[in-house]
This record gives structure tokens, C-alpha cells and sequence, in this order.
């Protein structure tokens, strides 16, 4: 270890001295055990003489500070692309594949709602409809070209988009064959259903949950402490403070400009590099429980609500075609009614859930809203089956779940249509959230990278500066 | 016509002629699975109760669709129903051309609302009066034991098990297992030709059981039937999910009673009903027990029914799905 530069001067001297007990029959000792030799004596009077302490000390401080440097700034380049990930990549991806799941589950929603309404189906539901299938299509080709590092990602949209046209297609067979009177097309919207239930929603699902994974670990990524090179640091400035405590002791001069300048070099570089993270993780943090989890519960119940909205007008669309399996200890019923209460309960929990979650009027006042109207939903609901089950009113019925021809007013269609907009508001108010805090994290530690280099390169100088101011009263 | 004196003998397609005495023995086997059509399941069995009396009649039990004989009389069941001045019968809304909701003008129609019409129509003088309401197949019973509906006038198959249940009109139309594949199938109807073909049925329904029994190596399952991955292809939620799977080409032939199968011939000009039928089954308006002059009435109205109403009916609704019939099975009476 003993530097190139300090060694350098006594290296001849050091080679004669072996040479000459050497004196033995043999003409030149083995080329190998001789460069051995010379560095052990070289070593020996490096070790021994103050100059060469000096100089090993100078190139341990040197090598420490800069070590420190690299480490520092690797760990803080690390941890910054790990946050603009986060902001730029994994978050909107997961969005993308919580739109996925959610333009699918609207989808069926409107296909099952233009279907009740009958031909002429009404042209917004129409075009909600279609516009959902472009969005998802959209979605999946662009979320094909991100998906490289992830096979189960790539694994999901081939299976969505393999199976979406089939889906469409029975949707579209359904239309026709409704449009000639016949019952059938209502068994082909069922078998549309039962597809995008059973392949299309859990695709979109483990889709989603496999960008949420990885935006998870984009986050702990960007959060987990530098331990290394804190701890080099922290080496760094200790080995700085005691080669100033040697130097005083020695010299009884109080300050070493070098060593001193360099102390201070390091330990701005410690601060900024703590500051930094603080700052960074504390914002991810704050992006995490205030945006990420909430997106996640307010998308679960924006699906809840696009589910039980589907099996609502199902009920009316089977008409009890459809029955649960039989169940020991339990009555069968119809098939949709069970779906449309399993979402409905689903959607007040997380609505609950949401509500906790958000830590603000303007993400709450969305979330309580929906929550009234969903509540509000469930008693319309019951008065719309009460009229078609005991009373045989259907008509009444339908009216009261896709409201007249000239409007939805009163139905509980457009209570639906109330809980999607109010949760579309949320979702958007803690997007914003979450973008704002994330970005922030990615500032905290913009600059860190260079100017951790530049502060352990300054250091550096300093300590050799130092020494070097040392070594100089020696000459 | 009219009054066909042996009911097998007016079966559709002009089935062979039993003696009466063979339905003692033909009938339960037939009309076993208690569920059987127009469930919603077309042919729906209601858990448990079926497979027990549909291979070993019960005892007393020959021919389940001998009723009452006809009265006008009031009694107190149709005395109940003028003071309220509404009848209320249970209906099918899923069956094309029986009882299904017309997509277009959003009412029930078919042949069974038309019936429940002339029921109401002699009961309370207008057909306004009638009530209809939309029972799921495992509620029939139920319906009518609690009073919730008057009558169940719903493709239901009069049966040993059920008339222990509820009470039963005279037979209103003879039925059975039959199968249905598109037009240039090979499937010529039950038989070995079916053998490696896939064969669509409603679950739990009389026609699965009657594949079961016999399925000339045929495949009649799915995968994983009634399990968390079950597909629903091959056996399916309700009868006309078939035919959504027939045209689909995911199956190659569908088991039904012919009077559903017909109603999902009329849906699709390519398909057709192959063979004759397999089983016999009769159609009964249900009735509460006990509630016997309601039964006496309906009764009534069935005779004056089969005298023209029946064919009009019959013309209108079944006969491009189902051709050949000539009248309404032979009403047969109980001495009691």
C-alpha cells in the first residue's frame, strides 16, 4: 500500500542493501523472491521514518475520502433513477394497467347497460362502450413495449389481447341477435360475461398486481439507506480527525488548513447525502401511504362498482336463467343478484377503507360523496327487485335501474354513474398526490451524484494538501 | 283430436302408440328428473328429489298426470282469487316461444302466457286481471306452497316426486328428451351416432342424468364440472346457453326436452330436432295442494282449451320449432 510516489526515492539504496549480504556463489537471486525482498525492506524504512508515515497516512486519507466519493455518489445515482423510475416508469405503468383493468370491467358495464336498454341502444352508452374497447386496446400495445424485464407482465397481455376480440365479438353477436327479438342474444351477452369474468377481469388483475409489485420495489429501492457509504464517510472523518490530533500532537500547530479543509469537504458531502435521503425517502414515504395505497383501495372500488353495475342489469337481462351452484346449507339464487351483492358489499368496504385512507378534505369529500350515493344504490336496488320479484312490474323495474328513455334521472343508473365520477375525482386527486410527493423525492436527491464526487475529490486534495504541508518541514 | 284417448299416442311427431298400462312403467322414468324443462335451467332438478323416483317409482304412483275431474264450482281457492280480483301465475320468462320476455316490446309472450291469459280470462272475465310473475325453476314449488303465485304455468313436468308437493291440472302438452344438432350433422338423433361427440346439456337437469345413463361414447362433461374451473361449455347454466355453444361450434349436439329444443330450433334456422324423442314428459299447470276446486277449474278451462285455443296457441308458437302436432295430449282423470 505504501503509494508509488513516497516509495519511489529509497527503492536503490534499498536494493544494494540486499544485494550485499547476498554475496553468495549464486550470480542473481530468483527474480521473484528478489521484488519481494525489496518491497519488504522498502516497507520496513517506509514504516520506520516519520516522511514515510506521512506518506502512507497521506495516501490512507486520500484513498478513504475518495472512496467515500464514489461510493456516495454511486449509491445516490442508484437511488435517483430508482426514484425517477418510480415518477417516470413503474407508477404510470401501474396507472396503465389499473386503466387496463378498469376500461374492461366498463366495458362489460355498458355493453350489459345498452343491452337492458333495448334497441335502439341509447349512443352514449354505445360509445362508452367502444371507447372503453379502444382505451384497453390502446393500453395493452403500449404496455407491450415496457414490459421487458417482467415475462409474468408480458405473459397477461398476450392473454388479454388474445382473448379481448372474442369478447367483443360475442358482445357484438349478443347486439344482433337481440336486435331480431330472439332470447338467445341475452345467452350470448351472458357467455361475454362469464368470459370477461372469468379470463379477461383476473388477466387485467394479475397484470395489475405485477406493475404494482414493481412499483413497490421501485420505491423500496429509492428509500433504502446508503449504509456503506455513510459508514466510509463516517471512516473518512474519523481518520481525517485523528491525523489532525497526530499532527497537533506532534507539531503543537492547532490547525492543518489541508486536513481541515478536507474534514469539511467530507463532512458537507455526509450531510448532503443524509439530508438527501431523509428528504428523498420521507417524500416516497409520504407517496406511498398518501398516494399508492389509496389508489390501489380507490381502483378496487371503482371495479366493485363496475361489477355490481354489470350483474345489476344482468339480473334483468336473465331473468333468473341463471342460478348458483347448489351448495350444501345453502338456497340457490339467482346467479347475478349474488354477484351484483358481493360487489356491492366489496364497494361500501373499500369506499370505508378509502375514506380512512384519505388524509385530506379534497381527497375525502369524493370518497364520502360516493359513499352516500352507493349507499343509496343499495336501497334502490332492493325497490327495483322488490317491484320485479313480488309485484311482476318489470317495466317499473327497468325504469328504475336504466331510468326512461329521455333520462336516467331517479335510477340507479345513475347512482352508478354518480359513484364513478366521484371516485374518478378521487383517484385523480390522489394521483396528483402521489405525483407531487414522488417528484419531490427525485429533487431531494437531484445533484447528490456530482456533488458527492466533487466534495470527496475536493476532500482528497485537502487531506494530501495537508500532509504534503507536513512532509515539506522534512526537506 | 281433442280428446285422444291414450295421451302417449298424441305425442309429438306421432310417437309410437303405448298402452296406457306402459305409462305405469315409461312415464316416471321419463318425467323423473323433477327439475326437467323449463326450468330456468331448462330442466333444472331440484336437489335430490329426482334420480330416486325416476328409477324406482313410488308405490301408487302409475300415472302421475291423472287430475281431478273438471268443475265450475267456486270453492274457497277461487273464491280467494275473484274477492281479489288478480291471479297470480308464475311464468318462465326465459323460454323462447313458452314464456320469454320479447326483447322488443319488453312483455312475456308464448304458449304458456297465452294459456295463463285464458285461465284469467275465465276466472275473472279479463285477461287484464292476470298477474305474471317471474319464477326461477327452484322456486316453483316454493311459490305455490307459501301462496306467493296462484298457479305455475311454467313447462313443468308432472311428476311422482312433485305431486307429493303440489297438485297438478291435467297434462296440457306431451314432451320429451330429444336431441338437436345443426342440419348437416351426422347426428341422426340417440343413438350411436353421437358416439365422440361432444353433447351439450343444462346441468342437474333430466337430460344430463339421460346422457349420464347412456351416453354412447359420447363427452357430456366438463373438465372440472361444478369446480372453481369449471368452463361451463359442455354443461351448461340453462338450456339455450346450447345453443350459444352449438353455433359457437364449442359442442356438436344438444339434449333438451323437445318442447325447449324447439324453442331453440325456431332461433336458428341451421339446427334442427333430430330423431324422435327419447322419454315422455307431460306439462301440468301447478297448483297448491289441497287447493283441489282451483284444480277442477283449471281443469275445466283445459277442456274448452283443447277444443281450438290450443292448436291457435300451438300454431303460433311451437309449431315452426316443433312440427307435426295434431292436438294436446288426452286428459286423464283421477275416479277421486
Amino acid at each position: 500500500m505504501g503509494g508509488g510516489p513516497a516509495g519511489a526515492g529509497p527503492s536503490g539504496p534499498a536494493l544494494s542493501r540486499t544485494a550485499g549480504p547476498a554475496g553468495l556463489p549464486r550470480p542473481e537471486p530468483p527474480a521473484g523472491r528478489g521484488a519481494w525482498a525489496v518491497g519488504r525492506a522498502k516497507l520496513r524504512e517506509t514504516v520506520t521514518t516519520e516522511p514515510g508515515r506521512l506518506r502512507i497516512l497521506g495516501a490512507v486519507l486520500a484513498g478513504l475520502v475518495l472512496a467515500f466519493g464514489v461510493l456516495a455518489a454511486l449509491e445516490a445515482d442508484g437511488r435517483a433513477s430508482a426514484a425517477a423510475n418510480v415518477v417516470g416508469r413503474s407508477q404510470p405503468l401501474s396507472a396503465d394497467a389499473a386503466r387496463i383493468f378498469r376500461s374492461l370491467a366498463d366495458a362489460d358495464t355498458a355493453a350489459t347497460s345498452a343491452f337492458l336498454a333495448g334497441a335502439p341502444e341509447p349512443a352514449t352508452t354505445r360509445q362508452r362502450y367502444e371507447r372503453d374497447i379502444a382505451t384497453a386496446a390502446r393500453l395493452l400495445a403500449k404496455a407491450s413495449g415496457h414490459t421487458g424485464d417482467s415475462p409474468a407482465s408480458a405473459r397477461e397481455i398476450e392473454v388479454l389481447n388474445e382473448r379481448l376480440p372474442v369478447y367483443t365479438g360475442r358482445v357484438e353477436t349478443a347486439r344482433s341477435i337481440n336486435r331480431q327479438g330472439l332470447p338467445l342474444g341475452g345467452a350470448y351477452l351472458r357467455y361475454a360475461n362469464q368470459q370477461m369474468t372469468t379470463e379477461l377481469l383476473p388477466a387485467a388483475q394479475r397484470l395489475y398486481d405485477a406493475e404494482s409489485g414493481r412499483l413497490d420495489r421501485d420505491t423500496a429501492d429509492a428509500r433504502s439507506w446508503p449504509y456503506a457509504a455513510l459508514v466510509l464517510g463516517l471512516l473518512a472523518l474519523g481518520a481525517l480527525g485523528w491525523a489532525q490530533r497526530r499532527v497537533f500532537l506532534r507539531t503543537n500547530r492547532v490547525f492543518n488548513h489541508g486536513l481541515l479543509a478536507g474534514s469539511a469537504a467530507v463532512l458537507a458531502g455526509l450531510l448532503w447525502l443524509v439530508a438527501g435521503y431523509a428528504l428523498a425517502a420521507g417524500r416516497l414515504g409520504e407517496a406511498r401511504t398518501g398516494g399508492q395505497e389509496s389508489l390501489a383501495v380507490l381502483n378496487q372500488a371503482r371495479i366493485s362498482s363496475l361489477r355490481a353495475r354489470a350483474a345489476e342489469n344482468l339480473v334483468l337481462v336473465a331473468g333468473g336463467a341463471v342460478l348458483t351452484d347448489e351448495r350444501p346449507g345453502e338456497d340457490r339464487e339467482d346467479k347475478y343478484e349474488r354477484d351484483y351483492r358481493l360487489n356491492r358489499d366489496a364497494l361500501l368496504a373499500t369506499l370505508g377503507r378509502a375514506a380512512r385512507l384519505a388524509d385530506d378534505p379534497a381527497g375525502r369529500e369524493p370518497v364520502t360523496r360516493a359513499l352516500e350515493q352507493a349507499d343509496q344504490w343499495k336501497k334502490r336496488h332492493t325497490e327495483a327487485r322488490r317491484l320485479d320479484n313480488d309485484r311482476g312490474d318489470y317495466e317499473s323495474a327497468l325504469a328504475l335501474v336504466i331510468g326512461t328513455r329521455e333520462s336516467t334521472s331517479g335510477s340507479t343508473g345513475e347512482l352508478f354513474d354518480q359513484v364513478d365520477r366521484a371516485l374518478d375525482l378521487a383517484v385523480h386527486h390522489e394521483q396528483g398526490e402521489f405525483t407531487r410527493a414522488a417528484e419531490g423525492a427525485s429533487a431531494a436527491l437531484t445533484g447528490l451524484p456530482v456533488g458527492a464526487a466533487v466534495l470527496a475529490g475536493l476532500g482528497a486534495v485537502g487531506a494530501l494538501m495537508g500532509i504534503n504541508r507536513r512532509l515539506t518541514e522534512y526537506r | 283430436m281433442v280428446l285422444c284417448a291414450v295421451a302417449a299416442g298424441c305425442g309429438p311427431a306421432g310417437g309410437p302408440v303405448a298402452p296406457p298400462a306402459a305409462h305405469g312403467t315409461t312415464a316416471p322414468a321419463a318425467s323423473g328428473g323433477s327439475g326437467a324443462p323449463g326450468a330456468p335451467g331448462g330442466g333444472t332438478r331440484a336437489p335430490g328429489d329426482a334420480r330416486a323416483s325416476a328409477r324406482t317409482p313410488a308405490p301408487g304412483c302409475r300415472t302421475p298426470e291423472a287430475s281431478l275431474p273438471p268443475s265450475r264450482a267456486d270453492g274457497p281457492a277461487v273464491a280467494a282469487i275473484k274477492k281479489r280480483g288478480k291471479l297470480v301465475v308464475g311464468v318462465d320468462q326465459n323460454s323462447y316461444r313458452w314464456g320469454y320476455r320479447n326483447p322488443a316490446t319488453r312483455k312475456l309472450e308464448g304458449f304458456d302466457i297465452d294459456l295463463a291469459r285464458a285461465i284469467a280470462t275465465d276466472l275473472l272475465g279479463d285477461a287484464r286481471k292476470l298477474v305474471l310473475r317471474a319464477v326461477p325453476t327452484d322456486q316453483r314449488i316454493p311459490a305455490l306452497s307459501d301462496g306467493t303465485v296462484d298457479l305455475v304455468v311454467r313447462t313443468m313436468t308432472i311428476n311422482c316426486a312433485r305431486i307429493k308437493k303440489v297438485a297438478f291440472s291435467t297434462a296440457y302438452f306431451q314432451t320429451g328428451q330429444q336431441v338437436l344438432a345443426p342440419k348437416d350433422s351426422e347426428v341422426t338423433g340417440f343413438n350411436r351416432t353421437l358416439t365422440r361427440k361432444r353433447i351439450c346439456t343444462a346441468e342437474t337437469s333430466t337430460a344430463y342424468d339421460a346422457v349420464k345413463d347412456n351416453p354412447f361414447g359420447a363427452i357430456y362433461q366438463d373438465a372440472d364440472d361444478g369446480g372453481p374451473g369449471d368452463r361451463d361449455r359442455i354443461t351448461v347454466p340453462n338450456q339455450l346457453d346450447c345453443l350459444v355453444r352449438l353455433q359457437l361450434g364449442e359442442v356438436d349436439a344438444v339434449v333438451t326436452d323437445s318442447a325447449l329444443a324447439a324453442g331453440q330450433a325456431a332461433q336458428d334456422p341451421a339446427v334442427e330436432l333430430k330423431g324422435k324423442p327419447f322419454t315422455t314428459e307431460y306439462y301440468g299447470v301447478g297448483v297448491k295442494l289441497g287447493h283441489d276446486d282451483l284444480v277442477r277449474r283449471v281443469n275445466q278451462v283445459l277442456v274448452e282449451y283443447r277444443k281450438g285455443p290450443w292448436l291457435t296457441a300451438y300454431d303460433k308458437w311451437l309449431k315452426a320449432g316443433l312440427p307435426g302436432l295434431t292436438g294436446p295430449p288426452a286428459p286423464k282423470y283421477r275416479s277421486r
